[in-house]
């Protein structure tokens, strides 16, 4: 019984985006095409008390020349009020495929890094990160 | 105005993979935070930034809400002549800034 009410209260928190809205997304960059596991290294802290700036890196294993290079990399959550987080383009003058930002993450979750081949074929690689102090939660202005 | 700091070594060896490294301040609003009468803020955040090296695009990225707030981007490029490199953030309401940084290839 008290399961069921703590199961409403999650549903009733803000919009989020869900698993599904992020395979979607993810389905718009991928096509029809398979996604195999492998190849990308998305390296995340596994725990992080500030959501609001939560370094990530992506290491895609390619040689990087013009017949074998990777051409995108796209990143995606599953519990942030949109499920795109960020779309990178390279090339051969890329030199190596290795990227890094930070970005803001609403909630503990797994986060997905998908990357393009120049032959046309997805890698992926996905971590979880607990976030203890979510962004998007301090006070309005 | 928006400022950039923009980290590419000076001096690099002709064939060399070099770190670039972009920072530039802008708040990256994300239009999901309301104010404290309940209005909705506006969504204000960095679109795209692109890296050209002599005038031929090497990186380009796209960027969503869920990038942080003054967006923080590390990639690399090969050393292939002496030249500029010019970076360029374009965003919501005409946001613009174009930085441009010299390299000497030996």
């Amino acid at each position: 019984m008290m399961d069921d009410r703590v199961g409403d209260a999650v549903a009733v928190t803000p919009a989020r985006a869900t698993p599904a809205e992020m395979q979607e997304a993810i389905g718009k960059v991928v096509g029809s095409a398979t996604v195999n596991p492998g190849r990308v290294t998305l390296d995340l802290p596994p725990l992080i008390e500030n959501g609001n700036a939560v370094p990530l890196t992506i290491d895609v294993a390619s040689p990087m020349t013009g017949a074998d290079h990777v051409k995108a990399i796209h990143v995606f959550t599953q519990k942030n009020p949109q499920p795109n987080v960020v779309s990178f383009h390279l090339g051969p003058r890329a030199g190596r495929a290795r990227v890094a930002t930070r970005v803001r993450l609403a909630d503990s979750q797994t986060v997905v890094a998908i990357c393009e081949l120049s032959d046309g074929s997805f890698w992926s690689d996905s971590a979880d990160i607990v976030v203890t102090l979510a962004a998007c939660l301090e006070d309005g202005i | 105005m928006a400022s950039a700091l923009i980290n590419v070594p000076p001096r690099v060896k002709r064939g060399e993979i070099i770190e670039i490294k972009t920072l530039i301040s802008h708040t990256m609003e994300t239009g999901f935070r309301r104010t404290q009468l309940g209005a909705l803020i506006p969504r204000d955040i960095i679109r795209r930034f692109t890296c050209t090296y002599n005038g031929t695009e090497v990186f380009r990225a796209e960027l969503h809400p869920a990038i942080s707030a003054n967006p923080f981007i590390v990639f690399s490029t090969i050393a292939v002549e002496s030249g500029t490199l010019e970076f360029h953030w374009t965003g919501d309401n005409g946001f613009s800034v174009s930085q441009s940084t010299a390299i000497l290839v030996e």
